[in-house]
């Protein structure tokens, strides 16, 4: 193969990995506390953030060409689609 | 050999990520059910997830987020040709895969124990709304499960593939392709677990 890998230290990957708990840890911590509406918004922002590293480094997302990058990034816009126009729908009915 | 068999790792991981964006895509359906039915039964969806453990919840999550890391590193260490750490860290990977359905069946028998189960008397009699977070704990996280156990069998198999050899330092799409798979799985469960454990 003449391809180049890139190679993802050990040491990064446990510290996505530290920086993952920490984010459950919190995400426990918060949904404990009554604030309304604003539970389930802190419960995804947390849920993207573990997202973002888990695709960024454990998936090698970073590390990846422009092709891929696009390709996810179309991916979640077209889900933000589904989700934006099903809530047109539902909240203005 | 006159010539090299064809290899195109570009390709295969190509499609290995077209056909995660389709798993997405089924997953966002089974959200978006949970977004719409939440904001019209708030509190029957609040009164409902009370009933979930949460300590089951978080250990899962604790075990997938890991399990996630071991394969990673089982990447890593293929990739510096230390073949017995990669065949350590994806039995470490499988092994907590087995953790996670093992402890998702106490947590469905303890349910199931206490009368919820799709279509039971006792599910009938409750309000709408938490019939309806039932059945769609039920459906997602039954779907997870049943790609937790997916994944665990791919990487039994490409465990035996490192281990014979066929998938070395310079040929490990299998096993980058099968460890996609199973980050995926710890993505959905990492919106999941908040979702439908933590709800207040």
């Amino acid at each position: 193969m003449t391809e180049k890998h890139h190679i993802v230290s050990y040491s990064t990957l446990i510290g996505v990995w530290i920086a993952l708990m920490i984010l459950t840890i919190i995400t426990v911590a918060v949904s404990r506390i009554h604030l309304g509406a604003a539970n389930i918004w802190a419960a995804l922002g947390i849920a993207s953030c573990k997202s973002g590293l888990v695709i960024a480094f454990f998936m090698h997302m970073k590390y990846e060409g422009r092709l891929l990058r696009w390709c996810l990034f179309i991916a979640l816009v077209t889900l933000a689609i589904f989700i934006g126009l099903t809530f047109f729908d539902v909240l203005y009915r | 050999m006159s010539h090299t068999p064809h290899k195109d790792y570009a390709g295969a991981k190509f499609g290995m990520w077209l056909f995660l964006f389709t798993e997405l895509i089924l997953f966002g359906g089974l959200f978006i059910l949970y977004a719409v039915y939440l904001s019209r039964y708030p509190h029957e969806f609040a009164r409902a997830g009370l009933e979930l453990n949460v300590v089951f919840g978080t250990v899962n999550t604790l075990v997938l987020l890991t399990s996630s890391l071991s394969v990673a590193l089982a990447i890593t260490a293929i990739q510096r040709g230390q073949r017995q750490l990669c065949l350590g860290m994806i039995g470490f990977t499988v092994a907590c895969a087995l953790l996670f359905l093992i402890n998702k069946y106490f947590e469905w028998s303890a349910k199931i124990g206490h009368g919820i189960y799709p279509n039971s008397p006792h599910l009938k009699e409750m309000p709408a709304g938490e019939s309806v977070f039932f059945g769609l704990y039920y459906i997602t996280t039954g779907l997870h499960g049943l790609h937790v156990l997916i994944g665990a069998t791919l990487l039994v198999w490409v465990f035996f593939r490192v281990r014979s050899g066929r998938t070395n330092q310079d040929d490990f799409i299998v096993l980058e392709n099968a460890g996609l798979y199973w980050h995926l799985v710890d993505l959905i469960w990492i919106f999941l677990f908040p979702l439908y454990y933590l709800l207040l």
